[in-house]
This record gives C-alpha cells, sequence and structure tokens, in this order.
C-alpha cells in the first residue's frame, strides 16, 4: 500500500497542492488576474504537452512541436500580412500543421527511422521554414475581434478562454487514451510494439495519427500564441519543446513508453505553473527556476527507481521481463525502434 | 545591448494611436516621491551591455531614495518579458523601464500595467508608442546610421567595397540603423563605396564569427566591414586579428571599450563608436522616477532633470535622446571601464 | 559471448540476424573469436567514405562559386570551425553508441568554459594546461553526475540529461550573477590562452591538432581495447551484455565521464577560441552535436558507428553552414538547410541498412544452401 502511495504521480499532487497553498500566503498570487495570467502562460505548452503525451506512450518522441507552432504561426503572419481574412486562415494553418505532422509520420512510421534524430531534424527544418517564410518581419495587428479569446478570461472570472480549450482538449485526449481501445493500444505499443502488432494492433495506423495529431495541437496552439502576443514571428515558441518534453516526464510518463496519465501530465503542468509563477513573485531568477525543473525532472525518475520492489539484488527482474518484450529492435516489417535510454 | 535581436519594423498598426496612452498630469513642480520601487526588465538578463544600462538605472533610482532592481529572461524573447511583466504588475511596481524584444508582444501587457497606474518608460528597443509614455533612445537612430558610414569611410579612404555585419535580421534598431546607412551611401561624397553584402551573426560569437569568415571570402576585394552589434564587431575583430586580412580590412561598428581594447590596441580596429549604456540607465531611471511622480506625462516639451546629466526636454512621440554616439579608438579606450 | 550472438536481435530490418554476422556486425573489432568478414565490415567504412563524399560535394560547390574557399585560410577556416563540436560530438558518439545521450553538453560546456574565465579573472598569470585540466575535471565531474544517475540509479539518459541540461546551466547563470560577472572579456585572459584557441601550428590550428589527438586516441580505444568494444556490445543489447559478463555500469559510467571530460575540453577551448565567455555560452548546443554524431552514422539506438564518423559529421554540417552564403544562399535558409541535412542523412543511412540486410539475406542464403 505504502508503495502504491509513494507513486510518483502521488508526489506530484502533493508538490502542486503545496505550490498553491503557499502561493495564497504570498502576496498578489491568489488575485485573479494573477491566476488567469499563470494558466494562460502555459497553455501553449499545455497543448504541446498533450500532444507529446501519446507519441510518448507509445515509445516514440516529437521534438518538433515548438517547430511546428513556429511555422504555422510564421504562416499565419505571412497569410495575414498579404491581406487574407483570419476565418481563411485558420483553416489553412490547420492543414499546414497537419502537413507537417505527416512528415514526421511517414519518416518515423513509414520509413522505420528513429522518431528522436528525425524529429531533431524537422525541429531544425520547420524552424528554417518560418524563417523562410517571415524572415525579419514580426507581424502584428491581428483582428481585434479574436484577440481576446486568446488574452482574456471569461467575464468575472479567473478562468481564460484559452485555458478552456486547453481543458477540452486535455478531456478528449484523456477519454482516448483512458477510455477507448485505440488508447489502451497506445500502452500495449509502448510496452512491446511487436507484441502488439501480433495482437491485432495496428501500430503504424496508431502512430501515423498520433503524429498528425501532434501536428494539428501544435497548429491550435500556434494560433493562440499568435493572438496572445499579437505577433507572428519565425523565432515564436522556440525552445518550448524541452519544456513541453520535462512536463510530460514531470507527469510521471515513462520515457520508455508504456505507462502515464493525462491526469499526471495536467497535474505536472499546473503545478509547474503555480511554481513558476510564485517564483517569479519572490523575484526567484529564471535560472533557479529552471534548476528546480532539473531537480523535479531527475526526481521524478529517481523516485520510482528507489520505492521500486526489488526481487533480486543486481538484475531488476521487472525491466528486462518488459525489456525483452521489446528488445527485438525492428518490427516486423523493419521499422526501427526509438532508442531507449539507460543500460 | 547595441544588437540584440527580437524586435522588428512593420508594426504600424499598433503605432496608429497616434499618442501615449497615459492619463497622468503634468506637474513639473511636482516632487519626485520617495521609496519609488522602479524595475529594469532588459532583453536579457545576462547580456553584459544591458547588465550596465540597468546597474546605471538602479543607480539612479537610488539617488532618488526609491528601490531599484533588474529582473529579465535569459533567453531574449518576447514571450518571457510578458511574464515578468505581469509580476511586476502584481508586485505593485510604480515603473517599469523595459527594453522590449518584440514592440507587440509586450503591449498588452504594458498597457495593463499603465491602466493600474504604474508608469512605463522604454529604453534601448521600443514598444509600441501606445504601450509605453515614454522611451529613451541611447542616441538618435539617423545619427548613428550615417555616423557609422562616415567611420568606415574615413578608415578606407573614401572608396571601395564594404559590408554590414548585423545581428538578427529581425532586430528593429539594426534595421533602422542600417536604413539610415544606405540612405547615407547614396549621397555624392560616398559614390565611391560599395555596398556588397548584409550578413546576418545573430548576436551569436560562432555564427558572426563564420560569416565574418564567408564576408571576407566572397569578396576578396571588400576593404571595410560595418559590424553596428557588440557582439558581431568583437567577433569579426577576432577573426580579423589571426587573418591575414588584420589591418588591410578595416572594422568598425558599436562596440563596448572594455570587449575592443585588445583589438585597437593590436591595430585591428582603428576606431569604432557607442554610447555610455550606464548613462542611458541613469537617464532612464530617472525618467521613469519623474513619470512616476507626476513630473512629466510623456508629451513633446515636457522637461525634467536627469540628475547629474542635466535637463532633458521630450521629444515627438515621447522620445528623448541620450546624445550623440561616443567614438572609441586608441587615444581615449583606456578611460573607460564597460 | 556466446549469449550475444545468439540473442535476437535486428537493427537491420531482417526478421532473424544470421549467426555469423551479427557478431561481425556489434562488435568490430579483430580477435574477439571467429569473424567472418561480412558486406557489413566493409560497410562501416563505406558510411564513413558517404560523410567524405558528401563533403568533397559541398566543398567542391563553394570552390567553384568562390575558388578561395579551398585557399589555405579557407581550408584552416574550415578545420577551424568544426573542432570544438567535433570534440563533443566525439564524445557523445561514445554516449550514443551504447545507446544512451547527453542533454547537457551546452550546459557543461558553458560551466567549463566559465570557470576558466573566472580563474584567470583570479589570477591572470594562472598556467594555461592549469586551466585546461580545470575544465577537463570539471566536466569529467558533471560526466560522472549523469553517469552515476544512468548507470547507477538506471534512469533514462534523455531524461537525466535533460534534468542536469537545466540544472548546470542554472548554476552557471547563478555563478554569474553571484560574483557579478556576467562577461570576462579577450582582455582579461593571458595571451598564451587566447593563442592556444586561435593560433596554429604550420597551417593547422592547434584546436584541431586537440581534436585529431582525441580522435585517434578514442578511435583507438574503441576498435583495440576490449572496454571500448564492450561499448558496442552495451548498445546493442544492454542484456545481453550484461549477462555476458560485461560490466556494463562500469563501462556506461566511464562513458559518461570521458565524454564529460572532452565537453569540459571544449569548454575551455571555446573560452580560448572566442575570447569572450558569459553564462550563456554552449545554450543549444547539444542538438547540433546530436545532430552532428546523427550524421556521422551513429545509430541513435546504439550499438554502430565510429568517432571518426561523428567528427567527419561535425566537420560536414559546420562546412555546411560556411558554404552556404558563399553559395547565395540567402541567410534564412540556412537552419532549413541544417535541419534537411539530418534528415537526409539519416533516410540515406536507412536506405543504406535496407539494402544492406538484404546483401545479409542473400549471403546467409548462400551459407545455407552451400
Amino acid at each position: 500500500m505504502l508503495a502504491r502511495l509513494l507513486r510518483w504521480e502521488t508526489v506530484l499532487l502533493v508538490l502542486c497542492v503545496a505550490v498553491f497553498v503557499v502561493g495564497s500566503g504570498s502576496d498578489g498570487f491568489a488575485e485573479q488576474g494573477n491566476i488567469s495570467f499563470l494558466l494562460l502562460d502555459y497553455s501553449e505548452v499545455a497543448l504541446l504537452a498533450f500532444a507529446l503525451l501519446p507519441i510518448i506512450l507509445t515509445g516514440e518522441i516529437d521534438l518538433s512541436v515548438a517547430s511546428t507552432l513556429g511555422f504555422c504561426s510564421a504562416l499565419t503572419g505571412t497569410l495575414w500580412d498579404a491581406g487574407m481574412s483570419f476565418e481563411t486562415i485558420v483553416p489553412i494553418v490547420l492543414l499546414a500543421g497537419l502537413v507537417l505532422g505527416s512528415v514526421n509520420a511517414v519518416l518515423v512510421v513509414r520509413f522505420g527511422l528513429p522518431s528522436l534524430a528525425v524529429t531533431i531534424g524537422t525541429l531544425g527544418l520547420y524552424r528554417g521554414l518560418a524563417y523562410v517564410l517571415l524572415g525579419d518581419r514580426a507581424v502584428t495587428g491581428f483582428p481585434e475581434n479574436y484577440r481576446p479569446l486568446a488574452t482574456d478570461s471569461i467575464p468575472g472570472t479567473f478562468l481564460p478562454y484559452a485555458t478552456v480549450l486547453v481543458l477540452v482538449v486535455g478531456v478528449l485526449i484523456a477519454v482516448l487514451v483512458h477510455m477507448t481501445t485505440i488508447g489502451r493500444s497506445l500502452y500495449a505499443i509502448g510496452l512491446g510494439a511487436q507484441t502488439a502488432r501480433f495482437s491485432g494492433i495496428r501500430v503504424n495506423r496508431v502512430k501515423f495519427a498520433l503524429y498528425l495529431l501532434s501536428g494539428a495541437l501544435a497548429a491550435i496552439a500556434s494560433l493562440i500564441y499568435t493572438l496572445r502576443y499579437n505577433s507572428a514571428r519565425a523565432d515564436n515558441a522556440n525552445g518550448m519543446e524541452l519544456v513541453a518534453v520535462a512536463a510530460v516526464l514531470l507527469g510521471g510518463v515513462s520515457i520508455f513508453g508504456g505507462r502515464g496519465t493525462v491526469l499526471g501530465v495536467a497535474t505536472a503542468l499546473l503545478a509547474m505553473a503555480g511554481l513558476r509563477n510564485l517564483l517569479f513573485l519572490d523575484d526567484v531568477t529564471n535560472e533557479i527556476q529552471n534548476v528546480i525543473t532539473g531537480l523535479l525532472l531527475i526526481l521524478s525518475v529517481l523516485v520510482p527507481v528507489v520505492f521500486k520492489p526489488r526481487r533480486t539484488k543486481d538484475v531488476p527482474l521487472e525491466p528486462s521481463v518488459v525489456d525483452a518484450e521489446r528488445r527485438p529492435g525492428a518490427d516486423a516489417g523493419g521499422r526501427l525502434r526509438r532508442d531507449h535510454q539507460g543500460v | 545591448m547595441a544588437g540584440c535581436g527580437g524586435t522588428t519594423k512593420g508594426s504600424d498598426a499598433a503605432a496608429g494611436d497616434g499618442g501615449n496612452a497615459t492619463e497622468r498630469e503634468a506637474d513639473p513642480n511636482a516632487k519626485i516621491k520617495e521609496g519609488l520601487k522602479i524595475t529594469f526588465l532588459p532583453k536579457e538578463i545576462d547580456n553584459p551591455y544591458e547588465v550596465l544600462v540597468d546597474q546605471g538605472g538602479v543607480e539612479a533610482v537610488e539617488e532618488l531614495k526609491g528601490t531599484g532592481k533588474e529582473v529579465g529572461p535569459s533567453d531574449a524573447s518576447a514571450s518571457s518579458q510578458v511574464s515578468y511583466i505581469n509580476t511586476l504588475i502584481q508586485q505593485k511596481q510604480d515603473a517599469i523601464v523595459i527594453a522590449a524584444n518584440d514592440p507587440n508582444a509586450v503591449a498588452p501587457a504594458l498597457k495593463d500595467a499603465m491602466s493600474k497606474g504604474i508608469a512605463v518608460v522604454t529604453y534601448d528597443s521600443d514598444a509600441a508608442p501606445d504601450a509605453r509614455q515614454i522611451f529613451v533612445n541611447q542616441a538618435d537612430s539617423e545619427e548613428i546610421g550615417r555616423s557609422q558610414v562616415k567611420l568606415v569611410s574615413d578608415q578606407i579612404g573614401g572608396s571601395g567595397e564594404i559590408a554590414i555585419l548585423s545581428a538578427t535580421p529581425n532586430a528593429t534598431n539594426q534595421n533602422t540603423w542600417i536604413k539610415f546607412m544606405q540612405d547615407e551611401l547614396t549621397k555624392p561624397e560616398y559614390a565611391n563605396i560599395k555596398l556588397v553584402k548584409i550578413a546576418y551573426g545573430d548576436d551569436d560569437d560562432q555564427k558572426s564569427f563564420q560569416e565574418a569568415q564567408a564576408l571576407l571570402q566572397t569578396y576578396p576585394n571588400l576593404k571595410g566591414i560595418i559590424a553596428p552589434t557588440t557582439v558581431g564587431i568583437s567577433a569579426a575583430a577576432r577573426y580579423l586579428s589571426t587573418s591575414p586580412y588584420k589591418g588591410k580590412v578595416k572594422l568598425t561598428g558599436l562596440g563596448t571599450p572594455n570587449q575592443m581594447r585588445e583589438f585597437v590596441k593590436d591595430g585591428t580596429v582603428a576606431e569604432f563608436a557607442l554610447w555610455n549604456p550606464v548613462e542611458l540607465g541613469y537617464l532612464a531611471g530617472y525618467a521613469a522616477a519623474s513619470l512616476a511622480s507626476g513630473q512629466i506625462s510623456g508629451k513633446e516639451g515636457e522637461k525634467f532633470k536627469a540628475g547629474k546629466l542635466g535637463e532633458y526636454t521630450i521629444g515627438k512621440n515621447g522620445e528623448i535622446i541620450l546624445g550623440p554616439p561616443t567614438k572609441f579608438n586608441k587615444d581615449n579606450i583606456d578611460d573607460f571601464d564597460f | 559471448m556466446a549469449t550475444v550472438a545468439n540473442a535476437p536481435k535486428d537493427p537491420f530490418g531482417t526478421f532473424t540476424a544470421p549467426k555469423g554476422s551479427f557478431r561481425a556486425v556489434h562488435t568490430r573489432r579483430k580477435g574477439c573469436g571467429v569473424i567472418k568478414p561480412s558486406a557489413k565490415e566493409s560497410a562501416f567504412a563505406g558510411r564513413e567514405l558517404g560523410i567524405v563524399v558528401a563533403l568533397v560535394a559541398v566543398v567542391g560547390a563553394a570552390t567553384i562559386a568562390r575558388p578561395s574557399f579551398l585557399s589555405g585560410q579557407g581550408i584552416h577556416d574550415l578545420f577551424l570551425n568544426a573542432s570544438i563540436i567535433g570534440l563533443l560530438a566525439i564524445g557523445q558518439a561514445l554516449l550514443v553508441i551504447t545507446r544512451n545521450i547527453d542533454l547537457s553538453v551546452g550546459s557543461v560546456m558553458g560551466l567549463s568554459a566559465y570557470l576558466s574565465g573566472q580563474l584567470f579573472l583570479v589570477d591572470k598569470d594562472l598556467p594555461v594546461i592549469v586551466v585546461v585540466l580545470a575544465g577537463i575535471a570539471l566536466g569529467a565531474v558533471c560526466g560522472a553526475i549523469n553517469g552515476a544517475l544512468v548507470a547507477i540509479a538506471k534512469v533514462p539518459a534523455l531524461v537525466v540529461t535533460l534534468g542536469t541540461l537545466y540544472v548546470f546551466r542554472g548554476i552557471d547563470y547563478a555563478w554569474a550573477s553571484g560574483t557579478e560577472t556576467t562577461q570576462i572579456n579577450a582582455y582579461q585572459m593571458p595571451q598564451g590562452f587566447l593563442s592556444l584557441g586561435s593560433g596554429s601550428i604550420l597551417g593547422i590550428p592547434h584546436l584541431t591538432l586537440i581534436t585529431l589527438v582525441v580522435l585517434a586516441i578514442t578511435a583507438y580505444g574503441l576498435h583495440n581495447l576490449r572496454a571500448g568494444r564492450e561499448l558496442y556490445a552495451i548498445g546493442s543489447n544492454p542484456d545481453a551484455a550484461r549477462l555476458a559478463g560485461i560490466p556494463t555500469g562500469r563501462r556506461v559510467f566511464s562513458a559518461f565521464v570521458i565524454s564529460g571530460a572532452l565537453v569540459g575540453l571544449g569548454g575551455v577551448l571555446h573560452a580560448a577560441y572566442f575570447g569572450t565567455i558569459n553564462a550563456s555560452v554552449g545554450t543549444g548546443r547539444e542538438l547540433a552535436v546530436v545532430a552532428a554524431v546523427v550524421v556521422g552514422g551513429v545509430a541513435i539506438f546504439g550499438g554502430s558507428g565510429t568517432v571518426l564518423g561523428a567528427a567527419l559529421g561535425a566537420l560536414l554540417l559546420t562546412t555546411i553552414t560556411s558554404a552556404l552564403p558563399i553559395l547565395g544562399v540567402p541567410a534564412f535558409w540556412q537552419r532549413a538547410v541544417d535541419g534537411a541535412a539530418l534528415l537526409v542523412a539519416i533516410s540515406l543511412d536507412r536506405a543504406f541498412m535496407v539494402r544492406l540486410a538484404e546483401r545479409l539475406r542473400a549471403e546467409r542464403a548462400v551459407r545455407r544452401a552451400g
């Protein structure tokens, strides 16, 4: 029982609650405007994290999400600057996100290339294409009637519209991952793609779809970002992928795949947002905050190891049993696995 | 920082407001309030140029018996600054002095600050004019651009090919200066000088270094390089000083004396320019305090005293100019420590 | 090593690896039992050759556009630019071969560069070698921290080093603001140190010489020392390697320490080379280093690749960066080209491996028939 309680998710929950409890004692934290801001600030990261969750569950990764966001933002700017109406731009941008996601999908699923390497490449490529589109410009002046959707809260509450969108997406992903067959298949794929394939799961199709989903969510995030800052630039969201990955990992999702929950990721996002806000209010520098994020990240993988019941002294049986399932390097048909780290 | 990237041209939609969004009344006889809380928000927290500016700023605020501090992002991104602005609003500061990474991205947050009675002053890199009350400009952009051309022309003897090594392609200040440089080059006295390339070093040492290399290889007849960015000029100087082009290709631009001292002494660079960043911050600090105390409201023609720098008058669009750039060469470079 | 040979492992798409070729593939050494030189062995040489071919193509194109690209100064500059990242890539290759990764290289490099600057601030006359050793030691310590977490606590390297990326960088910034020294400039460091960075012997830059020496040593170690060869085994199949008696924990830990030391060295050299140090040195380098390693043919899932390949990968990528402005590619395209280059490299790798797998299958068929 103790072992169950000592799961990382519990630690996370405690941390999140602690942050907000301490925060409410801090000057300026508990105010409506501040809570709104705190939630809003992480809305794009949250969408990216929700996009990453299913992918990481299957044992892959997508580091290009922030660059996709950047490209979509640059595209929005270019089209807006050229005079296109915003209503026309939105579906085009969503389509662009799907296209970018499909490039990743083709390379990883169809060609069987390792997703870490591929998405490092597309991270650079998409960001570069954003610069090709927009170059040295920042486009501004986005429509006044849409901008409040990205910046304001529901009147009278602390809940930003954008956060509502994030919550909706979160719930949808949660339903997908935890309550559908496809969702369960994600875990199966993560634990052993070979075996999953043998039990009838269409691994390739699922992974393909996940990359498309990732692209689409990144595109949606880009719309929020561009409207919120009223600025489309090629370097929008530069580096956000690491924050999103950190949030997912912090949420208790295993980088090997096969373990993790949406609630965990959501809690991690909330904890990170709250902590960041709180530390800012106390004038803790950005760097110390990064140190804390880094330490939490390390703790998040250390804690389960420390508290995991060991059956033999030297060779942890559990990972091996699991690993043996995943060990065959390739699936039938020659798809190569993503690396699993650690020995 | 002379060449910090992050701001850009083309934001006319925001500029259209035609005035400063301030409800402040100016009372020139108002005294500076005591205990003002003023925060400086540079583009990037570890940028040595910005550190100096903010030092000057905090010095000014403390002279006025207020509390000054510096906070800022470690990545020169617009979105990070917005988080900081929000924090400052929550901390109920009296004034925010900011160098904007992007003029529009920070605008909503700054407007929010102003609506809550916080005075907003920009320096080095402006925000949208309706999102701030005063902009403290280090030197007249036109004067910077034109004087850079004069510097390089004097050094290469009035004729030859030159190139510009800029920072990031997005930087507003860079592009403004470059436009004035190009305009200056159309003058008859520079008819024999040809601008062959504008390269971008992204304010990154390695990149600037490689761009400098590429310039010299692509244009073997290059006579001069203008690098109006402290990172670019020091990277280019580093390259030139260990290359066969040392002394033959003239390098000038905007740099800090400390970074360039070695290259001035070994002959790689003859003369370059900058302004005193500490004074910039000092002026901004005084402006912010005056604004927060109600002495000025940001309208054209208002005057205020800026401590040891003397009296300043606000120009058009709430802009205050520090003064003309200073030229550094081997005669005076040891007099400065920044 | 019997279990290693028989363990089902299939990185190349053939469902079961032919017995003999597995060892030839994954333990590319001499004298470790019966090795049949197979298609894969010669293929290894081919992979590096591929990079050289690409390099020649890029250099060729740039030289046609501007003949001075291949001048003495031009070549000097090419190697100079690639040296530091080449050094980092060599260290990273050691880790990737064992199926690990180190994302904290940028931060460690920054720390080490900053340390060198600080040491000179304390005493400008400090012997250069002391500072170099200090940087290496700092890098090794950081590597040891990473290594301990990965090898002993058995936590995934990607996560750990992502965490230490933040932690080390944070320490760097905290140190900078704590000592109120946000930037250290060239004039604050001794000339001897600076000429280490920018000088050359017989036209070969010091930095390149250092990288070449490191390359030679690590290549020798990987190919000729048992411990080096074991890294490949660990990367191919960690469990099998462990069961076969290889002290995987120790080997991986050592790999992290060595890689960390190389990164530390890289940081010191960066300081010597650029002369301007601040707390953001090295930010973002990790992705460039991983790209160099992947382009260099070191498979991201471990078990294959060479440090020579990694170094060549670094050289190729930096050459592309230098060549692009000369080829008239607008500055805005450069990032996209870099990303595309990486994708092309791994796609070609894949295509190559598929063809290789077919050849292996054909060989096996022949063997079984004959």
